[in-house]
């Protein structure tokens, strides 16, 4: 009975909340705009709320202790698997090129941006425990640094590279400096300031980033010194290797180049794990006055985390520009800053292999989930969802948040939540994700 | 060894450690004792660099002769340089990291040096494997010295509380201090494990570290300190061998409270 209450209760707040969103559409007329009502499409979602609340509640008052007798050896599965995921994602990543579709060869290179900057993050925010909401500034740094050398200096892309990443981890110091003595929410707050303050720049520095209207004209990288160009002349790759020029090498070659960027990321990150200076980054993160009291440099500790963090954002950057050819502040936006975070904290902070498998579910599963919505759209031929079905893809970001809440309740630290230890006496024991701080700044 | 001189440290009205003045012997185990809320903690805290003192000063010379005003350090070169290890009231371990990784973190400095400003290292290049070797090796000691070996590879947090001790008192000797202070470290100890504490303090005696040590517990100062300085409300109240304090009038009236003004004295 009570639990009939409940999902009625459920039911009337989802009716409240979905009345205006979904009940009422605006739709231009002879006269103007004139408001359409959709009962059935309401009663539907409604509906959905009332039986999936009654669904949970039936499951909780049955065996909540077997459930979570079930968790360990769940969480002992996934790491085992772990050991199999991670090779198989590499061979998936250098094959996927060979199926010559360009449309997942773009999504593949969008979604291994994502996992480089979620893993140049990971070192400042799960490693170091740093809560960094401005990860923007520095990847926009590296791409206009990029933009504007190639652009002036006529400066190639592999000469621009390491110079991108010295310029992002300048501007990650200069952040660091004044701000490190900060702890957790104010942290986050003036990061967040910073990454807003290099976009107000890079708006309103109108000589120097031309404003905001971006720069165009920035050129491809190079193989070799072979340029990638659609003329096939001497001196390209296409006229090196004797094929026919297509735009299909460029976004293969493109493709290649951030796959080799992000494992290097994820090389150095795994290195630096290993060595004094990542465990510093870790032992900051569980316990900061104890750091200080065995003579560890915490404010040059923070820095390095904030640095070598923002290198590899400012790598990112560089391929960003090279890619797009064109670059304007619009791009670089607080809403990256926290999808890459989101990325980081969904995939388990300090877990490499959960930051790869989070960024392929948030971006590349919100581009297949827009597919999907409008595959399924299409098929519904039903005068019953006739005013719904053309918006279908419309309603992925409300879909996908509620996957992202269902995961967060689910396993709330993250995909990939143990911490592996970095060396180890007789044999290397996972830790368990209670035992491990998330940092508090 | 080490010299506390004219010691103030004031939060705003309030004058916690009050012109404290004490010496502490190379070689010796000082303790420190007096009720809750005389300061022993402040003047650990001023000592390791944790508390900037507003006035006096610490001077600790090193039995080889060099000499560090701990008073104008910053907190983590009086780990690093000065070499003064200490432990907290609250254990504080990294919960999240192996045994082995905590005394790994201690030895920051040392191996840090032998990354090659962590290019090479990362690199593959080097000294830092043979660094790193040397590291595990003086750990696997101090494991032994505090018999977590076995547990070497488990979780900080994971310890009974008895072993999370010991393991903050060997992850504080894996810098390799000349003091190590002590902030009652027998404190939640069963009697068979403060035995094996006091073992383990004369052990680090031995091996030529001076210690200092806050303690309420006065079966363990009194068989194992041989120095006592007693604080009471910031003040020095008494300073002497454990025999000296015991029977010190000013130390029992400070515990048991003074007897009121009109009483006559027993």
């Amino acid at each position: 009975m009570t639990a009939l209450r409940d999902a009625f209760l459920s039911a009337l707040v989802a009716l409240g909340l979905f009345a205006p969103l979904v009940g009422l559409v605006t739709t231009s007329g002879e006269h103007g705009l004139y408001l359409e009502l959709r009962p059935i499409a309401t009663a539907v979602v409604v509906g959905l709320v009332f039986l999936g609340r009654l669904i949970v509640l039936s499951r909780r008052s049955r065996g909540r202790a077997a459930s979570l007798a079930a968790k360990p050896a769940l969480a002992e599965r996934i790491s085992k698997a772990g050991k199999y995921v991670t090779p198989l994602l590499l061979i998936a990543a250098v094959a996927l090129p060979f199926t010559g579709s360009r449309y997942y060869i773009d999504l593949g290179t969008l979604v291994l941006t994502y996992i480089m900057l979620g893993w140049g993050l990971n070192i400042v925010v799960g490693l170091a425990g740093l809560l960094d909401l401005g990860y923007v500034a520095f990847y926009a740094v590296g791409a206009y640094s990029f933009a504007l050398l190639a652009t002036n200096f006529g400066l190639g892309f592999w000469t621009c590279l390491p110079l991108a990443g010295i310029f992002a981890a300048f501007a990650g110091v200069m952040l660091g400096f004044p701000v490190l003595r900060l702890r957790g929410d104010y942290l986050a707050i003036v990061t967040l300031a910073f990454g807003e303050i290099i976009r107000v720049v890079l708006i309103n520095w109108v000589s120097l980033t031309n404003g905001p209207n971006g720069i165009t004209g920035i050129p491809r990288p190079t193989l070799f010194g072979l340029a990638l160009s659609m003329d096939g002349g001497p001196g390209t790759i296409a006229g090196f290797f004797n094929v026919e020029p297509a735009v299909i090498q460029r976004i293969i070659f493109l493709y290649y180049v951030i796959l080799g960027l992000a494992l290097l990321t994820n090389w150095v990150s795994l290195r630096l794990r290993r060595m004094p200076l990542g465990r510093a980054w870790e032992a900051l993160r569980e316990d900061e006055v104890a750091c200080r009291s065995l003579g560890i440099n915490v404010r040059n500790t923070k820095l390095t985390a904030f640095g070598i963090g923002a290198i590899f954002g400012g790598f990112a950057g560089a391929f960003f520009a090279t890619r797009q050819a064109f670059i304007s502040p619009e791009s670089f936006t607080f809403i990256e800053s926290a999808t890459v975070l989101a990325i980081v904290v969904l995939g388990g902070l300090g877990s490499q292999l959960g930051v790869a498998l989070a960024a392929i579910v948030m971006v590349g599963g919100l581009e297949t989930l827009r597919d999907f919505l409008s595959f399924l759209g299409d098929q519904m031929n039903s005068p019953l969802f006739s005013g719904i079905a053309s918006e279908l893809p419309l309603y992925r970001m409300l879909i996908f948040g509620l996957a992202l809440v269902v995961m967060m309740v689910l396993r709330p630290r993250g995909l990939v939540s143990g911490r592996t230890p970095s060396v180890a006496l007789h044999k290397v024991k996972d830790i368990a994700p209670d035992l491990v701080a998330q940092g508090r700044g | 060894m080490l010299s506390v001189s004219g010691l103030i440290m004031q939060f705003g009205g309030l004058r916690a450690v009050d012109g404290l003045s004490f010496e502490a012997k190379t070689g010796d185990i000082t303790a420190v004792i007096g009720p809750n809320g005389a300061g022993k903690t402040t003047v650990f805290n001023c000592i390791t660099g944790f508390y900037r003192p507003s006035g006096g000063s610490i001077d600790l010379t090193h039995p080889g002769g060099a000499s560090h005003k701990l008073h104008t350090m910053p907190g983590h070169r009086i780990a690093s340089a000065a070499k003064v290890a200490r432990t907290f009231q609250n254990i504080r371990l990294f919960a999240g990291m192996t045994v082995l990784e905590n005394l790994l973190v201690a030895q920051h400095n040392t191996l840090m040096a032998a990354t090659g400003f962590g290019v090479l290292a990362v690199l593959g290049l080097g000294r830092y494997r043979a660094a790193e070797a040397a590291g595990i090796e003086k750990a696997k000691f101090w494991l032994d010295a505090v018999g977590l070996t076995a547990r070497a590879d488990d979780p900080a947090g994971a310890l009974p509380y008895g072993a999370q001790r010991r393991l903050e008192i060997a992850r504080a000797m894996c810098i390799d201090p000349v003091l190590l202070c002590l902030d009652e470290p027998a404190a939640g100890l069963n009697p068979r494990e403060s035995d094996e504490l006091n073992q383990l303090l004369m052990r680090i005696r031995a091996g030529g570290c001076s210690l200092l040590l806050i303690e309420h517990d006065m079966g363990v100062v009194m068989r194992i300190s041989d120095h006592i300085v007693v604080l009471d409300h910031g003040k020095k109240i008494s300073d002497g061998p454990p025999a000296e304090i015991r029977n010190d009038p000013a130390v029992i009236a400070a515990y048991l409270g003074e007897g009121e003004e009109d009483e006559v004295p027993a």
